[in-house]
């Protein structure tokens, strides 16, 4: 799975050794039920994380409302989820899909009409509206969120592999949904449709004129987006059994977009590194003092000033921006 | 509507938008003319309140509070510039982003260390501090009329420093062509300095001249950044006029919002500025 | 709060105090250093300390720690020893947070939290994992209610309880209508619930709702409806910097003369500095009261402020009888935290000596106790008298009432 030349060996060895290591992880700390739950929720937000740096790192679009699809999936598992059995996965996982593919269509639809800080404030714009009407409605739970009392249970014609209430099936489930978004955004990058987009974050103008249709292929990668950010948003909330307004909130826009540019935007594993570092940090620092959140800005600004790429570039130089991917 | 009313709640419309105008002039200035997107924008009008509540009770007069609060804000805005923010000029905006961002949680944090966590009030100057009977059962404060003629004061003030003066000028140079403006022998990193404090020092103001009216307490200055944000973006990047414009309509949605439509009334701000943004891609006026 | 350790495992509370020049003052820091048999007894403390509700999450654990130190560091004969977690107000990381304190640090007794979103992730948690848990803020009302578990007990108030009396309060003054102002969120709602259905008992007429998003503070649009409106009073209900703005507004827009203003406790509780004049007069409704005259309010009051140079607030109340009823449940099952049976049972059955006065405990376990009626005088909530003798919470939902 290495060795893809467009990305510096050392960064693919980090990933490989980081994923073998999540992998083996629940042998030896399966009883260690926080960090399994913790290594989960990271993987989570990387999945979260990779979906947003399709559209910053490779389409140029900066949505500062991308958690808009994250809180809708939670909340479509939640509505679907009876109190007392759990919903089925196969059709609460595609309403929740569904529901975040129609959501991104119609949203990008208007909102790529607009570019730049004016594309940030709108998707900010439609995230917020989404917020509000969450947490206003109290069929939804209001601003106290509501439980999903029962995890969704995944069967084939009735045949149930594992059930996802076992942590260490469900950690795998994740870890392997992981793995495939990873994939998946790879071989799309790879893909005729990845350049032309990579082309568009370059230089619309240029292929506008050479005959791409940059607005259909733009949403194309917005709905993709918005898709995947929904899966990461059904995982989270059926791991932690409840959704709440938050999950639709600027402030978990905003987390996504510090992972995505502290581990170093346009790198298909800095997202992961973004979230894991942010994590790891905010666990570390959590645990050391009360005044963490001091700490935790310094390093952010002294990320800035030192490591100008994000925390990718630790691992070998390469250009901003994937244009030379695949 | 009864028309009385109707014309009161215009002037609370009004006070408010002025009051977000202030604000966020000091945002689309910074953001206009240096290219800099200023999260912890927020984070200044919260330190401006809280130095209004100390130096109010250190030196005992609001004005001489309010002289003394814009001096160390221009100062920290000097010494940010200096130290962090010059960086930034040739990075993405995302960098901005993040280290601004890292501002914030380092501001807050500085905030609960001096100040502590608690509520604090800062009494409206003496001979201010009275209200005129408008309707049988309402009556209005007079502090909040002094602080709508202040902001307008400010407003023209600041419209008259970049359309007339020679500084504004080479502001409005600056913001159009950084090399040009610095190959004729303009100093454009002590414009940029002046700039930026002078948007922190804006914010900041505005926090000191509210504090009477809106109390002071940790967290206040999130609950400003995004609604500033939508103000300069309705307003169009950079556009001075157009902030006051555009704080004006959110003062307007506001207000109406809450009392016509108030299932909705979280959203107005949004939908107003979603409403601009389909229409006018790039704000109401976009900078010439 | 003089320590900052967060999360340190080992520390006990003797030696984290040990820099609080506060608590080494009254003496308790002198207890012999016995070799405790039984391992220490961990306490999580998990609540914010950081954002808007910082003050009150160091109210609470600094009268908790009170209480502990009182006597003399151990509850039920095991020592006790903190581990402290910021949870931000944050319901996002809810229950991240509440999963860290109890499935890695494995805290023995969950105590918290202010906020009720986060809250919600905390009892989930509690529940899943059956530790015993102590909430000494959030009313929240399904936490005793749809909610409510043998091992999670509350040493506030349910949202409900706090205003429910005042209705009939208004009615005494001769209030037959008013207008209701609050946020849009969830507790607001809650207590909006609880005093309609108090006001409306007695025959009063709600003639207006109305609603802010949370957690705008621009008033002043309702406010003049208001005065258009003319009701015989308001009621409200706002906390921290949101009530202090609501409540200055409310006298400078000329209505506190003319239009009498309601509330419960928290639109004046921890705020009176900063409204100032404005407050004045005020009447609301909580569960705790200034110039209460009970000898443990007293001697608590003096113990508070000389620790930590600070007037205990009703958060501190709370916090300090979160402990007691730690210590009730623990000393009846001799310190062993497994018998959760035996602990629970006896907090069913105690009757807490508060500073706020005596209270029982529900069989949703939400304290039963007195709702006063207070009055803003100076910067103080003066106690006026009883307005509801020892009200329960109506626990709906909650299969154990």
């Amino acid at each position: 799975m290495a060795m893809h030349d467009a990305q510096p060996r050392a960064l693919a060895l980090v990933l490989v050794i980081g994923l073998a290591g999540l992998a083996v992880f629940p042998i030896f700390g399966a009883d260690e039920k926080f960090y399994m739950q913790f290594l989960a929720k990271v993987m989570v937000m990387a999945i979260f994380a990779m979906s947003l740096d399709l559209l910053i790192g490779y389409g140029g679009l900066v949505s500062l409302g991308h958690a808009m699809y994250f809180g809708l999936a939670g909340y479509t598992l939640m509505s679907l989820t009876p109190e007392y059995e759990g919903a089925s996965l196969w059709i609460s996982l595609a309403a929740a899909l569904g529901v975040c593919a129609l959501a991104a269509l119609v949203v990008g639809l208007l909102v790529l009409r607009t570019s730049g800080i004016y594309f940030i404030m709108v998707t900010l714009a439609f995230a917020q509206m989404a917020y509000y009407v969450v947490h206003d409605s109290k069929y939804l739970g209001g601003s106290d969120g509501k439980y999903v009392y029962v995890k969704p249970v995944l069967s084939f014609f009735g045949w149930q592999p594992f059930s996802l209430d076992k942590l260490a099936a469900f950690y795998y489930v994740i870890l392997g949904t992981l793995a495939g978004v990873y994939f998946l955004l790879r071989l799309l990058l790879a893909s005729p449709f990845g350049h032309v987009l990579v082309g568009i974050k370059a230089n619309e103008h240029r292929m506008r004129s050479l005959g791409f249709p940059t607005f259909s292929y733009k949403l194309v990668a917005f709905v993709i987006a918005g898709v995947l950010a929904g899966l990461a948003g059904y995982l989270a909330a059926a791991l932690d059994g409840l959704v709440n307004p938050e999950l639709l909130s600027w402030h978990q826009s905003g987390q996504a977009l510090m992972m995505v540019i502290l581990g170093g935007m346009g790198t298909p594993a800095g997202p992961i590194l973004g979230a894991g570092a942010l994590k790891l940090l905010e666990l570390l620092l959590t645990s050391w003092t009360k005044h963490w959140q001091l700490l935790l800005g310094l390093f952010i600004v002294l990320v800035v000033l030192v490591f100008p790429n994000g925390l990718a570039s630790l691992f070998g130089k390469r250009k901003r921006g994937g244009a030379e991917h695949g | 509507m009864d028309p009385a009313i109707f014309l009161i709640q215009l002037l609370n419309s009004l006070q408010y938008g002025l009051l977000l105008f202030l604000v966020a002039s000091g945002l689309t200035l910074i953001f206009g003319i240096m290219g800099i997107i200023n999260l912890a924008h927020g984070s200044f009008y919260m330190i401006g309140a809280y130095l209004a509540f100390s130096l109010t009770a250190a030196v005992g007069n609001f004005w001489l509070a309010l002289f003394l609060g814009v001096l160390l804000s221009v100062a920290l805005g000097l010494a940010l510039e200096w130290l962090l923010i010059q960086r930034l000029y040739h990075r993405d905006h995302l960098y901005q982003v993040l280290l601004t961002y890292g501002l914030i949680l380092i501001f807050e944090e500085a905030r609960s260390l001096i100040w502590g966590d608690d509520v604090h009030g800062v009494q409206v100057p003496e001979f201010l501090n009275f209200s005129i009977p408008l309707t049988e059962t309402l009556s209005y404060q007079v502090y909040r009329v002094v602080m709508s003629g202040i902001c307008l004061l400010l407003a023209a003030a600041m419209y008259f420093l970049i359309q007339r003066t020679r500084l504004g000028m080479m502001i409005r140079a600056g913001a159009t062509n950084r090399e040009m403006v610095q190959a004729l022998g303009i100093n454009i990193g002590l414009l940029y300095r002046l700039v930026f404090a002078l948007g922190i020092a804006l914010a900041a103001f505005a926090g000191m001249l509210g504090s009477p009216i809106s109390s002071v307490y940790p967290g206040m200055g999130n609950q400003v950044l995004i609604v500033s944000f939508v103000v300069v973006v309705i307003g169009g990047i950079g556009s001075v006029r157009g902030a006051l414009v555009a704080a004006l309509l959110i003062g307007i949605a506001d207000t109406f919002g809450k009392v016509l439509v108030p299932q909705i009334a979280g959203m107005t701000a949004y939908l107003l500025m979603a409403a601009v943004l389909l229409w006018r891609p790039e704000g109401l006026f976009k900078r010439a | 709060m003089n320590d900052n350790n967060v999360s340190s495992k080992r520390r006990s509370l003797l030696k984290g105090a040990a820099g609080a020049a506060g608590l080494a003052a009254t003496g308790i820091l002198h207890a012999p250093a016995v070799i405790a048999q039984p391992a220490r007894l961990k306490v999580g403390l998990m609540l914010p300390y950081t954002g808007t509700y910082a003050a009150l999450g160091n109210a609470i654990t600094n009268a908790f720690k009170l209480y502990i130190a009182e006597k003399g560091g151990k509850v039920g004969g095991r020592e006790i020893e903190y581990v402290v977690l910021d949870d931000e107000s944050e319901p996002a990381k809810g229950v991240d947070n509440a999963n860290r304190i109890v499935n890695r640090d494995k805290v023995d007794v969950l105590v918290g939290t202010v906020h009720s979103g986060v809250q919600a992730g905390m009892v989930k948690v509690s529940r899943e994992s059956g530790v015993l848990s102590i909430i000494p803020n959030a009313g929240f009302g399904a936490a005793t209610g749809q909610l409510c578990a043998p091992n999670i007990f509350r040493s506030s108030f349910s949202n409900w309880q706090t205003i429910h009396p005042l209705g009939k309060v208004m009615m005494e003054k001769g209030h037959k209508s008013c207008v209701w102002i609050s946020w849009k969120y969830a507790a607001g709602e809650e207590m909006f619930g609880g005093f309609k259905e108090g006001y409306e008992k007695v025959g009063g007429k709600i003639v207006k709702e109305m609603w802010l998003p949370f957690p705008n503070v621009e008033f002043q649009a309702l406010l003049t409806e208001i005065a258009a409106a003319k009701p015989d009073a308001v009621a409200c209900f706002f906390a921290g910097g949101g009530a202090v703005k609501f409540v200055k507004d409310y006298d400078a827009a000329g209505l506190k003369g003319k239009i009498p203003l309601y509330g419960n406790g928290f639109v004046t509780d921890g705020t009176l500095q900063a409204q100032g004049s404005s407050a004045q007069g005020l009447l609301t409704t909580l569960h705790y009261a200034d110039g209460l005259e009970f000898p443990k309010d007293k001697t608590f009051r003096l113990a508070y402020a000389k620790a930590y140079k600070l007037q205990p607030d009703v958060y501190a109340v709370q916090g300090y009888d979160a402990a007691q009823m730690l210590d009730v449940g623990l000393s009846a099952a001799k310190g062993d935290i497994k018998a959760q049976k035996q602990i629970v049972a006896a907090i069913e059955k105690a009757t807490i000596d508060s500073p706020r006065g005596r209270f029982t405990i529900s069989r949703a376990h939400n304290p039963v106790q007195d709702i006063y009626l207070r009055q803003v005088v100076g910067e103080s909530n003066k106690f006026v008298g009883i307005a509801w003798k020892n009200l329960s919470d109506p626990a709906r939902g909650c299969s154990m009432a």
